[in-house]
């Protein structure tokens, strides 16, 4: 038996194949520079503080080992993390897709008589489309991360899973600040520092008087009930501790099998993620703590299409995912591309790999194809996620038009090759100063790039900057 | 069938009969390495906290807060405290937020990151006073100090509420500009006491 996610709520598929979509993006020089900005900073960032771990191997090896632990023993440390959580204190709540986690978490807040939560950036509950259910039963949600709230207030999409507004700039973002946020000060400038400040100043007074919150979890340790949720702004801090009521929507593979099993995550998260040490704040929390922040507790498990994702044997690593998004970040596709063009609230290599196993490959079935195949998502998977492998698998189950497949063949063949890869590249820079796109170029990629955008070659290429880290 | 059931039999199927279960190899860093305070205070200092090294709590404290007046959780001790204060016991979240500062103790710090942690003690307090008011004056001790996350997890008390916090908050998400306090703290002090206080 497998079930996936449902058609018709939540944000796994994207209104048009994934060519369709990029083929915008490409146009968009502004959305191209923002990324490949974000992007390069954050892998030389990575590099450097991964760079400082000399056991930076074992810890991927240790995590990747035990997220297969975790799903091979999953049915019993749910009922743990469960029995944990329950005897601390909360409320566990079984949601097996979109529409019953929504009904869920619309009744858990109606039932507080309150219209209005505060919310924590989170994936689940992007993934499920809560925003909208809340919306349609009378609550507003608000978003209390900056990025968020930014998103939130354009009437957008996030692009990135770590950033993301990252296809704002700050003149956009003084625009849509100035337009959308209540009582906002009119001589409001696009400096960064006064910007957040203007969010800061927003925000506090909704915290304050705000009794419901609603979060994901990085992590629910089974043998302690304790869940995490790690951050950068400290609005998390201020939903997980302000309110009278805290809704967690976790997924159910999110769970890791002990305490000691943060030791290994807390060190590959924010290295892999945003390249710091650590984040500026991990909020950890057992069930209810009289006297000292929300007193009543309930945690949502969201199944949603993931049960389905287990079931193949191929497929099923997907699961381990930790959302640091370094995958994203060193993915030529995506450099060009960006977030929106997946369709999915899932984007780059993990979102191709994870988004089509979860509402069923016919859903998604060009995304396993927005992939160059070029490994660097792999190398660089802090639980060691082989995307490529999984990508091809997948490209055998879809039903895809033939030229489309020979085109993109032929990419990866070459991009699978190193040696034809760099002089391929190589070649693109030389037909670039040329000022002709694509042609001139050895083949096969000539023909693939007549109809597509090539990706720009970078000043260094990944193989070069991963040789040097 | 209750949802619940649902799942837990889709997972069960999902697996097959024997799912294989890999060892998970512990050959990372884990045992008790040697504390370098200065790297500490370097770690500290690259994520903008202002770190103090010295045996003086109650003048360095008067030092930051100035005429400010500081919340305080109930077990931090009167002697740090030479300036204008109110403890703790049951303050409204309003009362909170218009201090000046906070004063709390630290449960662990982990070298490697430029991490401290708070658990909740008695010289801790509630999460909620080291998150209003926009300076927190966290008071470490040189024994509380571990080199690696390990150890420190090692060290922590699953169960309670636990907040580990590198630098005052911060955001890149205005074109990866990095911004101190969007919403906590927005400057952090340590008082690093090498001498027993
Ligand atoms: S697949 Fe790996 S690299 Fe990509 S977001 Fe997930 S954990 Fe990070």
């Amino acid at each position: 038996m497998s079930t996936h996610a449902p058609k018709g709520v939540g944000h796994l598929r994207g209104d048009r194949p994934f060519p369709a979509a990029a083929k915008v993006a490409l146009a968009d020089p502004q959305l191209r520079r923002n990324l490949q900005h974000a992007t390069t900073t954050i892998r030389g960032k990575s590099g450097r503080v991964i760079a400082e771990l000399p056991d930076w191997q074992e810890l991927r090896s240790a995590g990747s080992a035990l997220k297969a632990y975790t799903m091979a023993n999953l049915p019993r440390l749910l009922e743990q993390l469960e029995e944990r959580v329950t005897a601390a204190g909360g409320v566990v709540h079984w949601a097996a897709d979109a529409e019953e986690a929504n009904r869920i978490v619309t009744e858990l807040v109606a039932a507080t008589g309150e219209k209005r939560v505060i919310k924590v950036k989170s994936m689940a509950t992007q993934e499920i489309g809560l925003n909208e259910a809340l919306e349609g039963a009378g609550i507003t949600p608000v978003e209390t991360d900056l990025a968020e709230l930014i998103v939130q207030l354009g009437h957008d999409k996030p692009s990135h899973i770590l950033v993301p507004a990252i296809h704002r700039n700050r003149s956009e973002i003084r625009e849509i600040f100035l337009r959308e946020m209540p009582g906002v000060d009119p001589a409001l400038t696009d400096d960064p520092p006064e910007l957040a400040g203007a969010a800061r100043r927003y925000l506090r007074e909704t915290f304050l008087s705000t009794k419901v919150a609603v979060s994901g979890a990085n992590f629910g340790v089974a043998e302690t009930g304790t869940l995490a949720v790690v951050e950068s702004e400290g609005n998390g801090r201020m939903c997980l501790t302000l309110p009278d009521t805290l809704i967690t929507v976790m997924g159910i593979e999110k769970v890791v099998p002990a305490w000691q099993d943060l030791e290994v995550f807390l060190q590959l998260l924010p290295r892999a993620s945003t390249g710091e040490r650590m984040n500026p704040y991990t909020s950890m929390w057992t069930g209810v703590t009289p006297g000292d922040g929300p007193q009543n507790f309930h945690l949502v498990l969201l199944d949603n299409g993931r049960t389905a994702v287990l079931a193949d044997e191929v497929g099923r690593s997907a699961l381990h995912c930790i959302r640091c998004s370094a995958c994203l970040n060193v993915c030529p596709v995506y450099e060009r591309t960006g977030g929106h063009a997946y369709g999915s609230v899932y984007p780059g290599p993990i979102g191709a790999v994870l988004s089509p196993q979860l509402t069923g490959v016919e859903d998604n079935a060009s995304l396993p194809y927005a992939s160059s195949l070029c490994g660097a998502c792999f190398d660089a998977c802090p639980v060691k996620i082989d995307i490529p492998s999984i990508l091809v698998h997948l490209r055998n189950q879809a039903p895809h038009p033939r030229s489309e497949k020979t085109a993109m063949a032929a990419a990866a063949y070459t991009m699978d090759h190193p040696k034809l890869y760099e002089r391929a590249q190589r070649a693109a820079k030389a037909a670039k100063l040329l000022g002709r796109r694509g042609r001139g170029l050895p083949p096969p990629l000539n023909g693939w790039a007549a109809s597509r955008d090539l990706p720009e070659p970078p000043a260094e290429t990944f193989r070069d900057w991963w040789r040097g880290r | 069938m209750s949802s619940k059931n649902l799942i837990l039999r889709r997972i069960r199927e999902a697996l097959g009969e024997n799912p294989s279960e890999p060892e998970v190899p512990r050959d990372y860093r884990r045992g008790e390495a040697p504390v370098d305070l200065d790297l500490l205070v370097e770690r500290l200092v690259d994520y903008q906290a202002v770190v103090h090294r010295t045996a003086d709590i109650s003048g360095t404290i008067r030092e930051i807060v100035g005429d400010g007046q500081v919340v305080v959780p109930p077990g931090v001790p009167d002697e740090w405290l030479a300036v204008r204060f109110i403890r703790d016991d049951g303050l409204s979240q309003d009362q909170i937020a218009a201090a000046d500062g906070v004063v709390t103790a630290a449960a662990v710090a982990v070298v490697e990151t430029g991490t401290v942690v708070l658990d909740a003690g008695e010289d801790q307090g509630r999460r909620i006073l080291s998150l209003l008011p926009d300076l927190h004056i966290c008071v470490l001790r040189a024994d509380q100090v571990v080199a690696s996350v390990p150890e420190a997890v090692a060290r922590l008390t699953p169960g309670r509420p636990l907040t580990w916090i590198s630098g005052p908050s911060a955001t890149s998400d205005i074109e990866l500009n990095r911004v101190e306090g969007v919403h906590g703290p927005r400057h952090l002090h340590i008082v690093l006491v090498q001498e027993a206080a």
